[in-house]
């Protein structure tokens, strides 16, 4: 009886300190496997505005990703009169108009193709298609292309940085 | 302290401290295996041979391969593939091995259903069997990611993507699996670790689970009779050899694996030497590039019937289906409710077609996945995925209401 108690409490003692081990050795796995201090530090890309020409479809690059910026002609606004949902998406730097969006479908991440003859983007993988301003025309993908943070500096869009127009933007849905 | 004798030999040195000849018997002499079974019994030999040629080849590159983005691609493609002796041998074994285990490994499960090999006492083989093909999963997964090509990359892109949930948007879940951003060193890195490491020694620990959870019930044989191995064992110890329903592992039972796993050699060498391109993408000899997807982006054969199942549907829908598509194998022996262990075909109609059905539509959900999803290859990959998960949701009504035969 003396012995079983005993034991009990060398057991209960043992689980105590491998509980505690094993906590810690989980949260320090976890923080292991976390993007490091360098890879956030270089999470900004400024893109000078002026540069893009109507109608041309320009890639460049954030965070890894490929970003989409297209500057958009009079013709292509004019079609985006009425419809709220693209004209939510549209940045406005000085007189003219962009859709600038991170270049990864919304289904699975892959980068759909700008199609100029058609003037949307086609995704290889799942079939998936969207219109000139970032929105879903043909089903997977679950949302228009994601905008990705940006603030705008005179006629510079930093990207990586929230300024005001984009957290309207998310506060009202428009992006994730 | 224990007595020990002065040893008269070697052997008897050996077995007074490590029991060689009951483990001798016990794993391999009197381990008795039913004598009424073909060469499909020797699937599980084929697959041991496999996965050591794929040890071997891997111990080989991994002697040259370099894992950083920058160098992995050319440590394949060029290091070991021209500069390295033999270097080609080890990768083309490797490519090769990984694709043609699944095809094997395809054969070993459906022979189980076919022959009721998960049922009265087998279930546990059947698990761990599933076990393991997850684990071989995730081992040609991160495997695939090593040379760090466009479709390394880019599946790479689409898998991780799958763990933040569709609309769940878990895309902090994502960067933590990835450790970045995007596909970088830090995912290459952690990829490396599991595919030479984790998941081999995941895989040798289920191995060992698979064969001893087949050692108490004992192979399954062609009439899923239910064998007394006592009697049966005693009547061959006492000689009546021809009269026993069983015969030892080794080396009556080894010896006639061995001749189905000969063949198998020929046909996976001429594979290797002459016919290994099927194995190798040419997508994957272009590097790694994140601003530019390939044109088709499709999974190895082997995965293509859950990547259709995954493919006509809404992301959430998608998901939960493959998610589905991927489990539900495990519960196989508890979502069949007949009393009946026999060949598919003597269980009635219904399990007959259920069968038959099953194995021929996951066929044709390969086919599917492969082609673009356009037109009427759509229409043929929604409704077989439709078909699919129906017949798992029927088979505890189907199989309940069978008789026993």
């Amino acid at each position: 009886m003396e012995n079983n108690s005993r034991r009990g409490f060398m057991g209960k003692a043992f689980g105590a300190v491998a509980a505690v081990g094993a906590v810690g050795s989980l949260v320090a796995m976890k923080k292991t496997w976390d993007p490091l201090p360098s890879v956030k530090a270089a999470g900004f890309t400024t893109l000078d505005m002026t540069v893009y020409q109507e109608g041309v479809m320009v890639t460049e690059k954030w965070r890894g990703k490929p970003i989409f910026v297209l500057k958009k002609s009079a013709e292509v606004m004019e079609n985006e009169k009425g419809n709220p949902a693209a004209e939510a998406r549209n940045i406005k730097i000085g007189d003219d108009n962009f859709m600038v969006a991170i270049g990864l479908c919304t289904h699975l991440g892959c980068i759909p193709a700008f199609r100029p003859a058609e003037n949307d983007f086609l995704c290889a993988c799942h079939g998936g298609m969207f219109d000139a301003s970032g929105l879903v025309t043909k089903v997977p993908p679950p949302r228009g292309f994601d905008i990705p943070p940006f603030k705008i500096d005179g006629t510079n869009l930093i990207l990586g940085e929230v300024g005001p127009e984009w957290q309207s933007m998310k506060d009202n849905g428009v992006t994730l | 302290m224990a007595h020990f004798t002065k040893a008269t030999s070697v052997k008897d040195w050996l077995n007074q401290r490590l029991a060689i000849e009951t483990v001798e018997k016990v794993m391999m002499s009197e381990y008795w295996i039913p004598k009424n079974i073909n060469f499909l019994w020797a699937m599980g030999m084929v697959l041991v041979v496999t996965f050591v040629l794929l040890l071997v080849s891997g111990i080989f590159l991994l002697m040259y391969y370099v894992p950083t983005v920058d160098e992995a691609f050319y440590s394949v493609n060029y290091t070991i593939m021209r500069e390295v002796d033999f270097g080609w041998l080890w990768r083309h074994i490797h490519g090769v091995a990984a694709s043609v285990v699944f095809l094997v490994i395809y054969i070993h499960m459906f022979t189980g259903i076919y022959y009721g090999s998960y049922k009265k006492g087998r279930e546990m083989i059947w698990i761990s069997g599933m076990l393991l093909f997850v684990a071989f999963s995730a081992e040609a997964f991160s495997g695939y990611m090593l040379p760090w090509g466009q479709m390394s990359y880019w599946a790479g892109m689409v898998i991780t993507n799958l763990f933040s949930g569709g609309s769940l948007h878990a895309d902090a879940l994502v960067e933590w699996i990835r450790g970045d951003y995007v596909p970088a060193q830090a995912f290459l890195g952690r990829f490396f670790m599991l595919h030479v490491l984790l998941i081999p020694l995941a895989i040798v620990g289920l191995i060992g689970l698979h064969f001893a959870a087949l050692r108490i019930p004992h192979v399954n044989n062609q009439d899923g009779e239910e064998i007394d191995f006592n009697a049966e064992s005693k009547k061959y110890l006492d000689g009546d050899k021809a009269g026993s329903k069983v015969m030892r592992f080794a080396n009556d039972f080894m010896s006639k694996d061995m001749m189905v796993v000969g063949i198998f050699l020929i046909f996976l060498f001429y594979l290797v030497f002459w016919n290994y391109s099927f194995a190798l993408d040419p997508v994957n000899f272009d590097p790694a590039d994140g601003l530019k997807t390939p044109e088709h982006i499709y999974p190895e054969w082997y995965f293509l019937w859950s990547y259709e199942i995954l493919r006509p549907f809404n992301i959430d829908l998608g998901l939960v289906l493959f998610g589905f598509a991927q489990v539900i194998f495990v519960f196989l022996p508890f979502l069949d409710r007949s009393p009946n262990t026999c060949p598919a075909n003597r269980r009635g109609t219904m399990f007959k077609v259920w069968f038959w059905l099953m194995l021929s539509n996951m066929i044709v959900l390969t086919a599917m996945g492969k082609l673009p999803p356009e037109g009427i290859f759509s229409t043929i990959g929604l409704v077989a995925a439709i078909v699919f998960v129906v017949q798992w949701i029927a088979l505890p009504f189907i199989t309940s209401r069978e008789k026993k035969v």
